[in-house]
């Protein structure tokens, strides 16, 4: 397996796939279809592959593939995978082809939607295993023009704006980004992920960036940590959320709640925390309060919606502010003796799973919600429909299933995440756990009531008429994300075994400022 | 020491041919050409002329630079003999442009006039005594006075000519009074004398009264202001080859007669470079005037529509920035002024010899006639846009390397903080401001369209050959300027 | 490398030959000028192939010129300014390719653009300060005609701005040296020269002198606030003149910072150097958003240029290594990331649509209409914004870390202006190409519109292939750039940090 370039392979192949589609204009509609799902499912081939020779005793990057790049600037081709990266990208695999698949309707310019799609799906690969900030910069950044066309050409009446909003924000957030960088660099010299958290770890990192004097050490800090605010995004953040969650086509939505989002936690999780353990430390107390905002009144605001696809964007920006929860609260915690490094790691095993699971169940909620749109003509009020489970019964008992997995089931898959997370996190800062809780009932109580008005009750609205049940297409997209809510609400082993020596190795040396 | 005829008689050798050519033409004019017509006659006594001047050429050619002559009466040195040289070139170029001009009733008399004032003027290239250098003045100025009055098909060439004449007699007037005076303060006419004398003596308020005179018609032959004012008019008025003339020879000869006055004559009385107040003297005096040139006439040229008056008031200006070079030559000598005064002849003699092969095709006053002069004939255009383009001091056409080296050396008189520095300086600013109005001109004949029912422009070949040589001498010595400063 | 003059000699021919044959046949003057503008540069590329990089000027031509006055003809190159000759070729190329409908008056056109190249190759290639500034000028008069004759939208106006401006400037750069040369004795134009006889006058003296010739220069880079003249100037521009003038001529402004003001005096540098990365960094902000509210998609474009050259002045006001290292990469990028949405917008949609009007535009749905046109924008708008992938990124990472290195605050600011390329550039991609389909416009102006050529398809791809290779690779130049950063004399004003 050493000779062969897997990491490369998994990051390019669906661009290599996007030029494809590009020289071959004269494919049919269903032939480049096929070709581009083929494509995206690489990812998931791929990254199964490695997972056969990854070793999970391991914490350190595996399959690394290290060339000198640009000399003068000491930026290096740098891939390698460990735990966290491999769970996202398996995560990858899985969305990238249902959200595909969602769009496998998609009439307008085809060729050009798969396109952008397969563009977006390798950039979104390459954040997760690039190792040098110079190209992982170049993914990051470039994941935004696709999924920028995907929203504005192909999404709803306000697409123009919510792309636009999108993007601004996003590229503000890496303005920031990139100038903390310019300044990491301009004082160390070095742009690699590995060099950098080794300074970060032992301090010279912040040695060096104190040597600027005045507030400009506070400032890179702050420069970093907005670049991934932003994106995650972070309570008050996330206004570019909503409107883009809505917008976008049902595919994108998956692809951009599934994966894009995790890109933000991915970056405090492998940059942020690594480099500045000290003002992360020193900053943990307001930013877990403003998790908590995310949690409860993301929860809150999901209540209020009557537009469903919003209602899930929201339910998006509370679930990811539990994953933030987690890391804020080890950082709060960071210094203590034992037993917090118990916490500690359940925290963390808790975000990750958090991170996984999510991605699932907000996959399969936005699809579901794409279901009822093209059912009833673009309708997606929660007052438009009524009765749905008599009209389409395996519909609704999928659809119900993601809801479950989505509120925290004990069974499903998300129940594991969350119960980690709020164990880890009651050790750590019992009053966070405390206030988060807050966010579960609200969430609780918003999906049960989409469930109960849309699928419940005498058949109204905009299911009173003909209603199609389930497609093949639509169990294609289904049946594998509920069967792995399944699965991995019993078996989270499955998952665990692949990160729990690197969550462990966090928590133990967990770094000190 | 008994006078050297001899010598002398060499000396003069080009002012005879010019001399022997006027009355050539005058006689051939009235014997064989007598029955040809008007164009035919203009024609043949442009060939006398020609070759006159051509004659005259290779005496200054062959004749070098022995250095005085006749008991110093004359000064035959590298600047003298450049400058006769110089005149006698754009005498030529002014001949090849008459060749294009209409209305002339009598031809041969014109050309004779052209070529007396070219003797004068190459006569005062070499003057070294006062009673000559007047002479000179004389001989030239009351051959320009004619010609610049020699259109009677125009009222405002009457206006012209006599505006000329009056301005022109007063200021001789004032040169006669300051000469007198010099005599008597030092008791000679002859440069040299006068210099030792005033090396004794020192400043005195006679003397400074007679630089004051000398100065006013300084000013007045080379229209600076405040003396200009015949200029615009003139510039105006006058057939364009007399105006050319005029611009050109007239300007380039009374710069080396006036810088051989100062400088080798009064210089013991020039006063500091360093400063404004540090003493009488005329340097001082001539700062004053090349400032006030400068600014009038690049401020007063944005507000002209009259093509000639545009360059009248460019022409003001352009003496300003020659006038620095005259401050400037006691210490870098004459080769910035020469190089600058001659080549914006070169292009002045250009810039009116298309003015008078325009006019051939139409009405050539307003600026706006030039318009689309790119279609009407490309030629002219593109000499044109040479001409003009030097003027403006755009590399590398000579325009450029005059004002360079003459702001060169008036910054090295004393660095910026003195008068010369800083009227550099201010050159320099205005010459960007002198764009604008060069660009008018160019915008009219390259980028406006003809108006309706323009005509092309049929340029004779004698005018064309003359236009060409003009540009091609001002690139060729843009792109080798050490052609003419290396001379000195 | 010995090659290299004959940049200047063979764009000078090409001119005076498309001018005499242009009379005849515009066609025959398209490929005259194509012929010489490619063979230019591939006589840079051969050149780039066997240079050697290292910190000194390599002498090409060294002839006295005026013997009296210390004037030498003397061209030499190192790594900065094989970059930008590189840089001038391929823009120029690109032009000639970009105005192949040029019928009016071809001849003229191409011989003017030519003369424009001349006096670019020669700028970038002089190693005396006369003589750079001599073809300083030569290439700044061809402009006002290209611009008044084959211009659009006020042309007159925007090109007699633009010839003042410049004219200005260089009239202050003029008035400095010649201030230094006489302070010196006369001794000569070299740049050591002139720094050596900078350092004899007094503190005082040699910070106006710096002022007269940095700020001159800076005129024509488009330093905020002397920047008035460039959008109206390019917008005015026909395509390839507001290609070349954005891509290249404002960078003559920036190498004569570089190259002649910088080194001129430390003193000078020193005591403006503050002012000026702040009117760098406020010009980087304050053009974007002026860019944001424009109507006018070139409008839009003109002002991005300001913006993106303050990039490059904030890379020399900082002055250490790298941030000059990037300021000189930046010129190279943003010369090809301007030139491409010239590209785009002057030819491809305004000689199809006869509007530049975000407005109308909008209705028209372009990326249907022009795909290709839309995806050339897209790029090259995407590489303006200084996304990763395209030359503008590492230039402007370069430069932004070199900045926080001098001074963390105008780094920050500067960070601002990324955030504001990127508004803008969306806008104008937005409106510009991704109109609304509810806007439809009438059935009667939905005729097709005429099809890219493959001379306007050549041109694009040239510049894209080079806006991405040097954003994969931009060692290529910088390994360049960087040796030539440390010759003595620009060592007097960089500060060390080598990179």
């Amino acid at each position: 397996m050493s000779s062969v370039p897997l990491l490369s392979l998994l990051v390019f192949v669906p661009w290599a796939g996007a030029l494809v589609l590009a020289c071959l204009p004269g494919l049919g509609r269903r032939a480049l279809r096929i070709l581009a799902l083929g494509f995206s499912l690489s990812t998931l081939v791929l990254a199964l592959a490695s997972l056969g020779s990854f070793d999970r005793a391991s914490t350190g990057y595996q399959f690394v593939e290290r060339h000198a790049w640009i000399p003068s600037l000491g930026v290096h081709y740098h891939l390698g995978m460990d735990g966290l990266s491999l769970l996202l990208v398996l995560l990858t695999g899985l969305l990238a082809p249902a959200g595909l698949l969602a769009s496998w309707r998609q009439e307008r310019d085809a060729r050009f939607f798969n396109l952008l799609y397969l563009l977006l799906q390798g950039a979104a690969v390459g954040v997760f295993l690039a190792l040098d900030f110079f190209h992982w910069f170049i993914f990051w950044e470039l994941s935004l023009i696709p999924a920028y066309f995907l929203i504005r050409l192909w999404g709803g009446p306000a697409a123009s704006r919510a792309a636009y909003q999108f993007v601004i924000y996003t590229i503000g957030g890496s303005a920031f980004l990139l100038l903390g960088f310019a300044a990491i660099f301009a004082a160390t010299g070095a742009l690699d992920f590995e060099a950098l958290s080794r300074m970060g770890a032992d301090g010279t990192l912040a040695a060096k960036l104190a040597a600027l004097g005045g507030w400009w050490p506070q400032a890179v800090f702050l420069g970093v940590f907005l670049g991934f605010a932003v994106k995650v995004p972070l309570y008050p953040f996330h206004t570019w959320l909503p409107l883009a969650y809505a917008e976008a086509p049902t595919g994108v939505s998956m692809f951009l709640t599934g994966v894009m989002s995790k890109m933000g936690v991915y970056g405090f999780l492998r940059i942020l925390w690594p480099l500045f353990p000290g003002p992360l430390h020193a900053a943990a107390v307001p930013l877990l309060w403003l998790a908590l905002g995310g949690a409860v009144l993301g929860a809150f605001a999901a209540m209020r919606q009557t537009d469903l696809k919003r209602m899930v964007a929201y339910s998006s920006v509370n679930h990811l502010s539990y994953c933030l929860l987690a890391l804020f609260a080890v950082c709060a915690a960071t210094g203590r003796p034992h037993p917090t490094s118990e916490a500690a790691a359940a925290a963390l095993s808790g975000t990750l799973l958090q991170l996984f699971n999510h991605g699932l169940s907000a996959g399969a909620l936005f699809y579901c919600v794409g279901m009822l749109e093209a059912r009833s003509g673009g309708r997606r009020g929660i007052g438009d429909f009524g009765g749905v489970r008599t009209a389409a019964p395996v519909f609704a008992g999928l659809c119900g299933i993601a809801m479950f997995s989505s509120l925290g089931l004990p069974g499903l898959n998300g129940f594991i995440g969350e119960f980690l997370i709020f164990r880890g996190v009651w050790g750590l800062v019992p009053w966070a756990a405390a206030v988060a809780c807050l966010g579960l009932f609200a969430t609780a109580f918003f999906l049960l009531t989409f469930w109960q008005r849309v699928f419940h009750g005498p058949r109204s609205g905009a299911a009173s008429g003909v209603f199609a049940d389930a497609s093949r297409l639509d169990l294609a997209v289904l049946l594998p994300l509920v069967a792995l809510m399944f699965l991995l609400g019993v078996l989270p082993q499955l998952l665990t075994g692949l990160f729990n020596p690197l969550i462990t190795s966090w928590a133990n040396h967990m770094p000190l400022p | 020491m008994s006078p050297d005829y001899a010598g002398l008689f060499r000396a003069l050798g080009p002012e005879a041919a010019l001399v022997v050519g006027a009355l050539a033409v005058l006689g051939l004019d009235l014997t064989l050409f007598r029955r040809h017509s008007l164009g035919e006659r203009l024609r043949l006594a442009l060939w006398v002329g020609s070759l006159a001047v051509l004659a005259a050429g290779v005496h200054v050619w062959r004749g070098g630079a022995p250095g005085p002559v006749f008991g110093a009466v004359l000064m035959l040195d590298p600047l003298a003999v450049a400058t006769r040289f110089g005149v006698l070139v754009l005498t030529l170029l002014t001949l090849g442009v008459a060749r294009s001009s209409t209305a002339q009733r009598q031809p041969a008399e014109y050309v004779a006039l052209i070529l007396f004032a070219a003797t004068g003027l190459i006569l005062m290239a070499a003057a070294q005594q006062l009673l000559l250098v007047f002479l000179a003045l004389e001989l030239a100025s009351l051959s320009l006075y004619v010609i610049a009055g020699f259109d009677r098909n125009r009222p405002e060439t009457a206006e012209a000519a006599l505006k000329y004449f009056l301005f022109g007699g007063i200021a001789a007037a004032f040169l006669l009074f300051g000469f007198s005076l010099i005599y008597g303060v030092t008791g000679s006419i002859e440069l040299p004398q006068i210099a030792a004398q005033i090396a004794v003596q020192g400043a005195n308020p006679l003397l400074l009264v007679a630089l004051a005179m000398v100065l006013v018609a300084f000013g007045f032959k080379t229209a600076a202001a405040p003396f200009h004012l015949w200029a615009p008019d003139v510039y105006q008025g006058a057939p364009a080859p007399s105006a050319a003339l005029v611009a050109s020879a007239s300007k380039l000869a009374g710069f080396t007669l006036f810088t051989r006055l100062l400088w080798p004559g009064l210089g013991a009385a020039a006063g500091s470079t360093a400063s404004f107040n540090a003493g009488p003297g005329w340097l001082p005096a001539v700062a004053v005037i090349a400032a006030a040139s400068l600014l009038l006439g690049n401020l007063v040229a944005l507000a002209q529509t009259n093509l000639r008056r545009l360059l009248a008031y460019s022409a003001i200006a352009h003496s300003g920035a020659m006038l620095l070079g005259v401050m400037a030559a006691g210490r870098a000598g004459p080769a910035p002024l020469f190089y600058y005064a001659s080549t914006y002849g070169l292009a002045t003699v250009g810039a009116f010899g298309v003015i008078c092969a325009a006019e051939r095709g139409g009405r050539c006053e307003a600026i706006s006639d030039l318009a689309g002069l790119y279609k009407r004939s490309p030629f002219l255009a593109g000499c044109l846009a040479v001409f003009i383009l030097s003027l403006a001091g755009i590399p590398p056409l000579a325009g450029f390397f005059g004002k360079f080296t003459v702001f060169a050396a008036a910054l090295r008189l004393g660095g910026v903080a003195a008068p010369a520095g800083s009227l550099a300086i201010l050159a320099i600013a205005l010459s960007a401001v002198a764009l604008y109005y060069y660009l008018i001109v160019l915008k009219q004949a390259l980028v406006a369209k003809p108006t309706a029912g323009a005509q092309p422009i049929k340029v004779a070949p004698a005018t064309a050959l003359a236009l060409f040589a003009a540009a091609g001498l001002i690139v060729w010595f843009g792109l080798f300027p050490a052609e003419l400063l290396g001379l000195f | 490398m010995s090659l290299l003059p004959w940049t200047i000699y063979t764009s000078l021919a090409g001119a005076l030959l498309a001018l005499v044959a242009g009379a005849r046949s515009a066609r025959a003057a398209r490929w005259i000028a194509l012929l010489s503008a490619g063979g230019a540069w591939a006589l840079t590329l051969a050149a780039a192939s066997r240079f050697v990089p290292g910190p000194s000027l390599q002498t090409l031509v060294d002839l006295p010129w005026v013997p009296s006055m210390g004037v030498r003809y003397h061209l030499a190159a190192d790594g900065i300014s094989l970059t930008l000759l590189v840089l001038t070729g391929l823009a120029s190329t690109a032009g000639v390719l970009f105005s192949w409908n040029v019928t009016e008056r071809a001849g003229e056109f191409f011989a003017l653009f030519l003369t424009l190249v001349a006096g670019v190759y020669g700028v970038f290639l002089s190693a005396d300060a006369l003589l750079f500034f001599a073809f300083y000028e030569i290439a700044i008069v061809p402009k006002y005609f290209l611009i008044a004759v084959w211009g659009s939208t006020n042309r007159e106006y925007g090109a007699m701005k633009l010839a003042l401006y410049s004219f200005a400037g260089s009239a202050m750069v003029l008035a400095g040296l010649l201030w230094v040369y006489a302070a010196g004795g006369g001794h000569g134009f070299g740049f050591a020269d002139l720094a050596q006889a900078a350092a004899t006058l007094p503190r005082r003296q040699q910070i106006v002198v710096f002022a007269f010739v940095f700020f001159g220069f800076a005129t024509l880079a488009g330093l905020f606030p002397l920047h008035t003249w460039a959008p109206t100037g390019h917008v005015a521009a026909p395509t390839a003149a507001s290609m070349l003038l954005a891509g290249v001529v404002m960078k003559l402004g920036a190498y004569g910072c570089l190259r002649v003001a910088l080194p001129l005096s430390p003193v000078g540098f020193a005591y403006w150097q503050t002012p000026i990365a702040w009117l760098a960094v406020v010009g980087i902000v304050y053009a974007g958003l002026v860019a944001l509210m424009q109507a006018d998609l070139k409008f839009v474009i003109g002002y991005s240029s300001v913006s993106h050259m303050g990039f490059v002045m904030l890379g020399l006001a900082a002055a250490n290594l790298q941030s000059a290292g990037g300021a000189v990469l930046q010129m190279f990028s943003h010369g090809v990331i301007a030139g491409l949405l010239f590209a785009v917008v002057g030819r491809m949609v305004y000689d199809r649509t006869h509007t530049r009007q975000l407005a109308d535009l909008r209705a028209m749905q372009l990326y249907r209409r022009l795909p290709f046109a839309a995806a050339v924008f897209v790029i090259a708008g995407i590489a303006s914004m200084g996304l990763p992938g395209f030359s503008g990124f590492p230039a402007e990472l370069t430069i932004l870390v070199g900045a926080w290195k001098t001074r963390p605050a105008w780094a920050a600011v500067g960070a601002l202006g990324v955030l504001v390329a990127a508004a803008f550039t969306l806008r104008a991609i937005q409106l510009g190409f991704f109109g609304s389909a509810d806007k439809a416009a009438p059935a009667g102006d939905a005729a097709p519109l005429a099809p890219i050529t493959l001379a306007e398809k050549l041109g694009a791809f040239l510049l894209v292939g080079a806006t991405v290779l040097i954003g994969i690779r931009p060692d290529l130049l910088l390994n360049w750039i960087n040796p030539a950063l440390q010759s003595p004399l620009l060592q007097t004003v960089l500060k060390g940090g080598a990179s």
